[in-house]
């Protein structure tokens, strides 16, 4: 009998020897699919926070966070449960860094994560459709609502004397509540708009698209989609002669579209959630310390939404889906002490001998209203294929 | 009243991408029709065959690129890669018949079984292409891009509508009617293509009169291999190369097929039109074309259009339908199916 039991013991111990994480956290992002040229340095970012904490001792007294990543697809809600559904279940996370796109996020948060009590922080769903959802407290997002990317872009187009524009929008959550946010704040601020029509991805043709666009007129063409269809959108328009001026929305930041709609793309001007300042140049170090593209899109929110996840754990004690949605909004706020990148191995010190911090992080985090950035926007213009900043919103 | 704008629009935003569209599915709907009307079924692995063939094409465009074989910036290199893409691509048919196909010919199969048979190529053929290249979109044009673009067609004429007409849109349609013309003369003035014919039209009296049916089965899938490389090329050049694209191309092209007449060659060109022109028409907004062309008083206010662009498959469907319902043989009285 007690050979049995040291037996036991001794297997116990071995498997917990074999798995070198102790406490795991799911990244649910569409590594294939339209998006996938930026999801893999939106991963880098995330597990960069979590390396930082397991160098700096771990969480918890010691505890390593490993990392499953998982596909969101960004366009297949199926694909995107199962996947969340498999992490939970079979990998055993306590909490997503994801999902991405708002479409498969939306999904992924009514039909799995609320069912499972598994808190999510997206970092790059920003339909506003989520402001108004109620999550059981199991959402939060680092990326600002598209509601206020969509009143951004209005103000760039209205400064820039345009006030009559067409809009197209990818057919999903995302394109269809940042046209909406776009419209409603371009038409109070005097504009009019000739007409909104929704676009698909991964078409061949845009021509009948583009087409109706040109019919209904403007001076300038929005485009509220993703660098595939968008893009293509772009180009078609471009050539056909419809429209000789663009303006773009996050989804469509990329090299790829450089790549892809070339010259056409010169002068146009398009929004990034993103900031600026000590914390920017401070992640920009640690990426460029960890060989992590942190230029591209979304990385910082990655950063951010990772180490909230760890840091709500250490504030909440325990390392449970319940601890760790309810102590978010606790380390992400005032009051505390205030944490920049490359800091988290402090606010895990600090967090553990009982006190109190205000994440700022990669992004300045504020979450306001129901767990949500209040945000800050990048202004670029394209000049010579590259993204030029001209101003912080 | 500005009839010359009217006209202008029209060509740039219906008119040139609709025949090119048109020439596309054209050549797509002769491969079905003379499938069906010499093998007697109705292949559903075209869409996917055309993405395999365009994949070869595109490999042997990086290939011709790398070792510095191009078309001289004029025109793209994938119309040199073509012969290759079309060889590989009998060799793959060729095969296919004989792993597959013959077997239920041998059996005197029904038509049926043929159609779940080639349902399983399809899925073959689907997955090797997306093995082999993957699921995004490529771009392999190369060449100059624009005949002449909006631009320099403002510069000319001094109008303010523009009309652009692509490379690639003007290689489809000169490089259709090469094809079709040709096949019509192989088809009516050799010795090969009238035992085609004869075959297609009555199968016993074709052996009878000494007609070898695997000689015929084996040039069929001969020239289909030259069609579905040459369609591929041409819609991939036109509007990228997405596997996934090819595979929804199957409902346009048998629907040109079926409403030109089944078995009908010249049935499968007029359909091709029809079917791209009545996507086009249907999903127009027609407003600007009508503003330019009546007094400026009666400009409409809407945009004139009766479907969404969504509606495109729609509106083949609803063609597919009405054919069926009221012509099954089709325009060309081809066979009813």
């Amino acid at each position: 009998m007690r050979k049995l039991l040291l037996a036991s013991t001794a297997i116990a111990f071995g498997a917990g020897a074999a798995m070198a994480d102790d406490i795991r956290f799911g990244v649910l992002l569409g590594f294939t699919g339209p998006i996938e040229s930026v999801t893999p340095h939106m991963a880098d970012s995330a597990e960069m926070a979590w390396q930082e904490i397991n160098e700096a001792g771990g969480i918890l007294g010691g505890q390593m966070i490993g990392s499953v990543r998982a596909d969101s697809t960004c366009l297949d809600a199926s694909a995107a449960q199962a996947a969340a559904e498999r992490l939970i279940s079979s990998d055993g996370v306590v909490g997503i860094m994801g999902a991405d796109c708002s479409g498969v996020t939306m999904a992924v948060l009514q039909n799995v994560a609320m069912s499972a009590g598994v808190p999510m922080i997206s970092p790059s769903a920003t339909s506003p459709a989520f402001t108004t959802t109620d999550s059981g407290g199991m959402f939060f997002r680092t990326a600002p609502s598209d509601a206020r990317q969509g009143a951004v872009l209005a103000e760039i187009i209205t400064e820039r004397g345009i006030s009559n524009v067409a809009v197209t929008y990818t057919n999903n959550d995302y394109g269809a509540g940042f046209a909406n946010a776009f419209v409603e704040n371009f038409e109070a601020a005097g504009g009019s708009v000739t007409t909104s029509i929704p676009h698909e991805d991964a078409r061949g043709d845009y021509s009948a698209e583009v087409g109706t666009l040109a019919s209904a007129g403007g001076d300038a063409l929005v485009i509220l989609g993703y660098t595939d269809g968008g893009g293509a959108m772009l180009r078609t328009a471009w050539e056909l002669g419809a429209f000789d001026a663009f303006f773009i929305g996050d989804g469509m930041y990329g090299d790829e579209l450089v790549e892809s709609v070339g010259e056409a793309l010169e002068g146009t001007v398009g929004t990034l959630p993103g900031a600026e300042g000590e914390m920017a140049d401070a992640f920009a170090a640690l990426g460029e310390a960890n060989n992590v593209l942190t230029a591209s899109s979304f990385t910082g929110e990655s950063y951010d939404a990772a180490a909230l996840l760890a840091l709500a754990a250490q504030a909440a004690g325990e390392a449970t889906p319940e601890g760790i949605a309810a102590n978010i909004l606790n380390v992400a706020n005032a009051p505390g002490e205030e944490i920049l990148p490359g800091e988290l191995g402090r606010a895990i010190e600090i967090l553990a001998n009982g006190g109190e911090v205000n994440y700022i992080g990669a992004t300045d985090v504020e979450l306001i209203g129901p767990g949500e950035a209040a945000g800050t926007y990048r202004e670029y213009v394209v000049e010579d294929g590259q993204f030029v900043t001209v101003r912080f919103r | 009243m500005d009839p010359v704008s009217a006209l202008v629009t029209l060509t740039n935003f219906v008119l040139i991408p609709g025949f090119a569209y048109g020439s596309q599915l054209a050549l797509g709907a002769l491969g079905i029709t003379l499938i069906y009307s010499i093998l007697r079924f109705s292949h559903f692995a075209h869409g996917d065959v055309m993405a395999f063939g365009t994949m070869v094409v595109i490999f042997t465009t990086w290939g011709f690129q790398a070792i510095g074989i191009t078309g001289g910036g004029v025109i793209p290199t994938a119309l040199l890669a073509i012969p290759v893409g079309i060889a590989v691509m009998i060799v793959y048919l060729l095969v296919a018949d004989r792993l597959v196909y013959r077997f239920f010919r041998q059996v005197k199969a029904k038509p049926l079984t043929f159609v779940m048979a080639s349902l399983g190529v399809m899925f073959v053929t689907n997955g090797l292409t997306r093995l082999f290249i993957g699921t995004s979109e490529r771009r392999f044009e190369d060449g100059e891009r624009f005949i002449f673009s909006v631009r320099d067609f403002r510069e000319w004429t001094g109008l303010a509508e523009g009309l652009a007409l692509r490379s690639s849109q003007a290689i489809t349609i000169v490089t259709a009617l090469l094809v079709m013309a040709a096949l019509f003369w192989f088809l009516t003035r050799t010795k090969s293509g009238k035992s085609m014919r004869a075959y297609s039209d009555n199968e016993d009296l074709a052996l009878l009169s000494g007609i070898n049916p695997e000689r015929v089965v084996t040039m069929t899938w001969m020239i289909v291999a030259g069609l579905v490389v040459i369609a591929g090329t041409l819609y991939g050049l036109d509007k990228g190369f997405r596997p996934i694209n090819y595979f929804q191309l199957l409902l346009p092209m048998f629907a040109a097929a079926i409403v030109g007449g089944l078995g009908s060659p010249i049935g499968a060109i007029v359909g091709g039109f029809v079917v791209a022109f009545s996507e086009m028409g249907i999903t127009y907004a027609w407003r600007r074309f009508f503003t330019h062309l009546m007094p400026e008083d009666m400009a409409p206010d809407s945009m004139l259009q009766l479907l969404p662009v969504d509606y495109k498959f729609a509106v083949t469907f609803a063609i597919l339908v009405i054919v069926l319902i009221f012509r099954p043989t089709g325009i060309f009285r081809g066979k009813s199916i």
